[in-house]
């Protein structure tokens, strides 16, 4: 067994009015922030886990997000990197 | 009639969900959430609150308290059960009800009282009502948005499973104005106004009272 970080970024669905996107995209205007055309609001997870392969901590990452991590109706969920922990 | 009011930490309807229960005559009870016993209960309340703290989306987490799976079952057997504002959320994340609600459109908390239309009679909760009966009730919610992809919605309208409509302004953006669903069989219904809030003359109306009345449901599933 060996010790992996896996980060899981978490997004809105495409197509989903994202509140919290459209209230950072005017608040960064009023900075004075120019040229920001559209800004999406997600979230990141680092989830640790002990597992044989790289192969495995994916295969786990997406049952977890299936289940649990992401809501499918709303979220869609990306497994950004896995590596090996230090 | 026997009705479980749940308790998660965080709930803060509980007790006027109870008091609810109680002034529609029943033996209604509390069960904590670590408790998988319903105590033969004829109808479940889940109610509303912060269950662990809205912790990664409201609803996630309080899914898994070992109470849920009794949920579940009374649920699947036919038993009476509603979910009011945070156990709307609850209801959806266990996947009792389709969809979800997410963060109001505006972003901000809304207090409020509401006109909801009644769309549907055809609920342990809803059959003393008329369908077109408009009610006023409180919402008290951040994350209270219904949604749900194109073709559940269209199945909820088709179905009959809309269950409230808001009338007169949608205070989340909820899509198609639903404030409220029950499942195919009707035993099962979600809500984000509270009807608990609205049931003596003290507290400005009694238009939710009836919502506990709970005439003709089957006795003791659980």
């Amino acid at each position: 067994m060996k010790s992996f970080v896996g980060r899981v970024r978490v997004m809105p669905r495409a197509g989903l009015v994202d509140p919290q996107g459209h209230a950072v995209e005017h608040a960064l205007g009023a900075l004075g922030f120019a040229g920001v055309s559209r800004v999406r609001v997600g979230r990141t997870f680092e989830i640790s886990v002990e597992a044989d392969s790289e192969q495995q901590v994916r295969e786990r990452l997406r049952e977890m997000c299936e289940k649990l991590v992401a809501n499918p109706v709303t979220e869609d969920f990306t497994i950004d990197t896995v590596e090996t922990a230090p | 009639m026997k009705v479980a009011v749940v308790r998660f930490p965080g709930s803060n309807c509980d007790a006027d969900a109870l008091n609810a229960a109680q002034l529609a005559g029943h033996d209604a009870y509390f069960v904590w959430h670590r408790s998988a016993d319903l105590g033969g209960a004829d109808a479940v309340i889940l109610p509303g609150g912060f269950s662990y703290g809205d912790h990664l989306r409201c609803g996630a987490i309080a899914r898994f308290s070992p109470v849920m799976k009794s949920v579940a079952a009374h649920a699947k057997a036919g038993g009476s059960l509603i979910g009011i504002c945070n156990g709307f959320q609850i209801l959806c994340e266990a996947h009792l009800l389709p969809g979800q609600l997410v963060r109001n459109e505006k972003l901000s908390f809304v207090c409020k009282l509401v006109t909801l239309r009644v769309e549907n009679d055809q609920t342990p909760f809803t059959n003393r009502y008329s369908v077109g009966k408009e009610l006023r009730m409180p919402v008290a919610h951040g994350d209270g948005r219904y949604v749900a992809d194109e073709a559940t919605l269209d199945m909820l309208e088709r179905d009959g499973r809309v269950v409230f409509r808001y009338v007169g302004g949608n205070p989340n953006g909820a899509m198609r104005d639903i404030a409220g669903i029950r499942n195919a069989e009707g035993n099962v219904v979600g809500m984000m106004p509270h009807p608990e809030r609205v049931v003596e003359p003290i507290l400005g109306s009694t238009d939710g009272l009836a919502m506990f009345a709970l005439a003709g449901i089957p006795a003791g599933v659980s």
